[in-house]
């Protein structure tokens, strides 16, 4: 079973929550506390999140207190660095573009969130962000870890596989390189709802 | 016991009427949906971060909306000129301050402002002050001094409403729990608010 196999449960789960609104921060910390996650660690700016993600320094992604980050919240609209701009950063870094990264906004712009997307963020929560919005980010995150599992699984059956058979000639496309498979590679790769 | 229940019906009453007129939203709800035994003091605590916040963002608001030149006027009343004289004062300073009214206000940073805070009072479930809000950032846009003034005022007016109809909400909330008896849970309450 895929769940024997997690390393990662909703109690393990550390997240960064990134937002300048004081009263934001409060309610996601709570929202994310109440669905089990281990520790929430949130930060005023695009910048304190960086810092904290050892990016303008030293290369890791263990915050200051040891504990590795598995997901980031972040608000879109902030002064100084956008949510936007946080997700390229974080995107570039070779240590940390495996976290997933949401985009929490106010105003629900199709540009804006396709940019988002694009860039490779998880989902784009719109504002009020509430319980089940949060629950159900919790459950595709942890289905993702499982996944990772799964795949790791299945990467050693295909060694075996012959290229003729259907399983290797399903993956072939996937293998190209041009820019717009690229980002169905990336749908791809997130967890299915 | 009777004491409670009293207290229960007002106070559902209350908060119904508070819906009603859309005083509060469903994000108000969702707040008191994450208050539980662990966190009893959850909705109080995001509540006062709002006010204390809010406050902030008003003076905030109000100073950078603040036509400078409009100090003239003041002086000019306090020279006591002669009725021609301060006819052509406010005539030359009205002018003045038709050109230069663009330029004196930074709408993008009271557009800043007004964002965040249409922000805050939609996490609390704010919902007249969350839309004044909206209104008050269509005037930024189209760089409207007039329209800013006034939805300001608006916003003001609506906030310190909300803030007035919270505390007596939260202070009832006490009130139940210091006789013994439960806050009615909003799912219980008649679903009038929704029509």
């Amino acid at each position: 079973m895929g769940s024997d196999c997690s390393s990662v449960v909703a109690e393990e789960l550390h997240v960064l929550a990134v937002d300048d609104s004081l009263v934001d921060r409060k309610v996601i910390e709570r929202l994310l506390k109440i669905s089990s996650c281990k520790a929430v660690t949130a930060v005023e700016s695009g910048r304190r999140a960086l810092q904290y993600l050892g990016l303008d320094g030293e290369k890791s992604s263990v915050g200051f207190d040891g504990l590795k980050v598995n997901l980031i919240m972040t608000d879109y609209s902030m002064p100084g660095m956008t949510g936007y701009e946080l997700l390229k950063k974080i995107k570039s870094s070779s240590n940390l573009r495996e976290i997933p990264v949401v985009i929490m906004s106010s105003e629900k712009v199709l540009a804006r969130i396709d940019r988002c997307l694009e860039e490779g963020a998880q989902e784009f929560l719109v504002k009020p962000v509430n319980l089940s919005d949060v629950k159900r980010l919790r459950d595709i995150i942890l289905q993702g870890y499982e996944n990772d599992e799964d795949k790791g699984y299945q990467k050693r059956k295909l060694q075996d596989l012959s290229p003729t058979s259907s399983l290797a000639r399903d993956l072939t496309p996937l293998k190209s390189a041009s820019a717009s498979a690229s980002a169905q590679q990336s749908c791809l790769k997130r967890p299915r709802l | 016991m009777e004491v409670v229940g009293q207290l229960q019906k007002q106070y559902v009453d209350f908060i119904t009427s508070l819906f009603r007129e859309a005083y509060l939203d469903d994000q108000y709800v969702q707040l008191q949906k994450l208050q539980d035994d662990s966190n009893p003091e959850f909705v109080v605590e995001v509540v006062s971060i709002f006010f204390e916040d809010s406050e902030k963002l008003l003076n905030d608001l109000a100073s950078s909306l603040l036509v400078s030149i409009s100090l003239f006027w003041v002086f000019i009343l306090c020279l006591r000129p002669s009725l021609l004289l301060m006819v052509v004062l406010f005539f030359l300073l009205f002018l003045f301050q038709l050109y230069s009214q663009q330029q004196v206000v930074d709408f993008k940073k009271v557009d800043g402002y007004v964002h965040q805070f249409k922000g805050s009072s939609s996490s609390v479930g704010a919902q007249r002050v969350k839309n004044a809000c909206v209104t008050l950032r269509n005037f930024c846009e189209e760089k409207n001094l007039d329209g800013c003034s006034r939805y300001l005022n608006l916003v003001k007016q609506e906030f310190y409403l909300v803030k007035n109809k919270l505390e007596t909400l939260l202070r009832m909330e006490q009130q139940i729990l210091q006789a013994g008896g439960t806050v009615p849970l909003l799912e219980q309450v008649p679903l009038l608010w929704k029509q």
